[in-house]
């Protein structure tokens, strides 16, 4: 069952669409605002909501890669790997992640804190190499910004 | 000079509602609900020579005209908003979008109006936090303000609009890929024909724009088509918004002519090369167009003559090579992002584009073959135009079967050295 919260912010969103199976995407997002990730009973609570079946939704979940249907940090990065972000030395961020921050892309650190996704330009281009840290965007990195900007995360 | 799409654009962040009709916003609207068919909206944009800004410089009012009209078409119609962006290397539409999101706004009404559409949607990708905000914001104040409703200022035109946030996913951004994505489903692209305008979102007429090209509409409806052709310095009308990325100066995106030459953005606006490195070439429009090189500086940035280039202007945010950057382990990262965001739908594609990243680690990494680049070049052409479903492929195949033709010595050389030269 979806939380109230949950119900609430679903049914301000069907309003939005002729359709209610057009609502599984913005489903599979409020279960996962609310609980951090999309496990099978919130995947199945999603489905229900809008009458689709869980099978038909998981398709549809397995295709975004903003979906997360393993359990992530309490911080996501989303790193960009794009090729201006690329030419920028984004290859020396993900070292530096790696070697300074226990950070490996697709893996959650030892702690919980972060969870490490690459991620297509951010089209920020101008401020490459860029990362996505929640909902904030940081630019111009560099191994020191990158630890500075982490150490803001709690 | 007049810059119409980023005018309104500072430091302060963007207008909110008083302060864009104070710069004369939503005047257009006003002029078009009282003065004109929606027919007239559509040939007022059709003169303008409007073309596509998301990539491939469809003419804007042509677009329009495929929609059916009149009491016997189908309903609702639909117009949807481009916001995707997530071409490599592009970031305009940002810009737009979190500094003047009204214009975006005004455009889309206008589109709207000119297709009679009932409902419209801003498909925005779903790391757009901050733009997704500012839309939102100058969507409620619309709405408090009678541009958006049952009712607008009066017109008995009626139109909703809302904002969704995608999910992730490169394919997303092609149009029919889109429309399924809207429709709750994965982003798999859509056979042609039927094309949208005649059965799109849920089967019903619908009108696909980039966020750029919808912004110029107020501007072209306010001010008319001789002043917008005007604004162009080659046969392409409007002004464009340029941008520069890599190894240059002052990298950032520009508002200009449309048809501004390659060599005044890199020199004038990117401030040239930083120091120490030269230039070897660049990607006019985005990953997923060919590469040119210095011998193609002095052409104007417009689509024609880049396509006559053999290229194409795309997005029109360029990436800049240079030459301590190994072209090699660029087109080796553009083809595991193409690899990576394949929807899977057809197999070239999807089992293509990884065996031509495998191809490219090998060379990068010194495992390559002398025969590698032949084996590159088939593969440019068997995943170019005609075998794929969709432009995917065939756009990822632009880059690799630019770079072996000017940068064919660069690969030879990690396949005979057995090592990346630049490492």
């Amino acid at each position: 069952m979806l939380s109230a919260d949950e119900k609430r912010e679903l049914d301000a969103e069907a309003a939005h669409y002729r359709d209610r199976r057009a609502l599984g995407i913005e489903a599979l997002k409020i279960v996962q605002r609310h609980r951090g990730w999309i496990s099978d009973a919130a995947l199945g609570d999603a489905a229900a909501a809008i009458g689709l079946p869980p099978a038909e939704l998981e398709g549809v979940a397995s295709f975004y890669n903003l979906l997360f249907r393993r359990p992530v940090g309490r911080h996501v990065v989303l790193a960009c790997d794009g090729v201006s972000c690329w030419i920028a030395g984004c290859e020396r961020l993900l070292q530096a992640a790696a070697e300074r921050h226990g950070l490996r892309p697709g893996e959650t650190d030892a702690d919980g804190r972060f969870t490490l996704l690459p991620v297509a330009c951010l089209g920020a281009c101008d401020r490459a190499p860029v990362a996505l840290v929640d909902e904030d965007l940081h630019g111009n990195l560099d191994p020191e910004r990158l630890a500075e900007v982490l150490a803001r995360y709690g | 000079m007049d810059r119409p799409l980023t005018g309104n654009i500072g430091p302060d962040g963007p207008l909110d509602l008083a302060g864009y009709e104070r710069a004369g916003g939503y005047q257009a609207l006003r002029k078009a609900l009282r003065d004109l068919a929606p027919a007239d909206v559509t040939k007022m944009v059709s003169d303008s020579g409007l073309r596509g800004r998301g990539g491939a410089g469809f003419p804007t009012g042509q677009k329009w005209s495929f929609v059916p009209m009149g009491a016997a078409a189908p309903r609702p119609k639909y117009l949807v908003a481009n916001a995707d962006e997530m071409e490599p290397g592009t970031f305009k539409d940002r810009l737009l979008m979190e500094g003047d999101p009204h214009l975006l706004v005004e455009g889309m009404i206008l589109a709207a109006y000119a297709v009679q559409a009932d409902v419209a949607y801003v498909f925005m990708r779903g790391e757009y936090h901050l733009p997704a905000r500012r839309v939102r914001q100058a969507i409620g104040e619309a709405y408090a303000r009678g541009y958006l409703g049952p009712d607008i200022l009066g017109s008995g035109y009626r139109l909703e609009m809302h904002v969704h946030t995608s999910a992730g996913r490169y394919l997303c951004g092609e149009e029919t890929a889109l429309l399924n994505a809207l429709e709750g489903k994965r982003a798999i692209p859509r056979a042609k024909p039927p094309f949208p305008q005649a059965a799109g979102l849920w089967g019903k007429p619908t009108v696909v724009n980039n966020v750029e090209t919808l912004c110029n509409v107020p501007h072209i409806v306010a001010r008319g088509p001789a002043w917008y052709r005007g604004l162009g310095r080659t046969r392409d009308a409007g002004t464009k918004i340029y941008g520069a990325s890599g190894k240059v100066r002052r990298p950032g995106a520009w508002e200009l002519p449309m048809g501004t030459p390659i060599r005044e953005i890199l020199e004038e606006h990117a401030g040239g090369m930083r120091p120490g490195h030269a230039f070897r070439g660049l990607l006019p429009g985005g990953a997923s167009t060919d590469f040119l090189v210095a011998e193609h500086l002095d052409l104007p940035m417009d689509f024609d003559s880049i396509a006559h280039a053999g290229s194409r202007l795309g997005t029109g945010t360029m990436i800049v090579l240079d030459d301590r950057t190994c072209p090699v382990g660029m087109v080796r990262n553009l083809e595991w992002f193409f690899a990576r965001e394949s929807c899977g739908w057809c197999t070239p594609c999807r089992d293509g584009l990884p065996w031509v990243a495998y191809v490219l680690d090998d060379l990068e990494d010194g495992r390559g073959r002398p025969e590698d680049l032949a084996l590159l070049a088939e593969q440019a052409r068997l995943l170019g135009p005609g075998h794929t479903y969709c432009a995917h492929a065939p756009g990822a195949m632009e880059p690799l079967q630019s770079a072996l033709k000017y940068f064919g010595d660069d690969f030879a050389r990690h396949a005979h050295e057995h090592r990346c030269p630049w490492r």
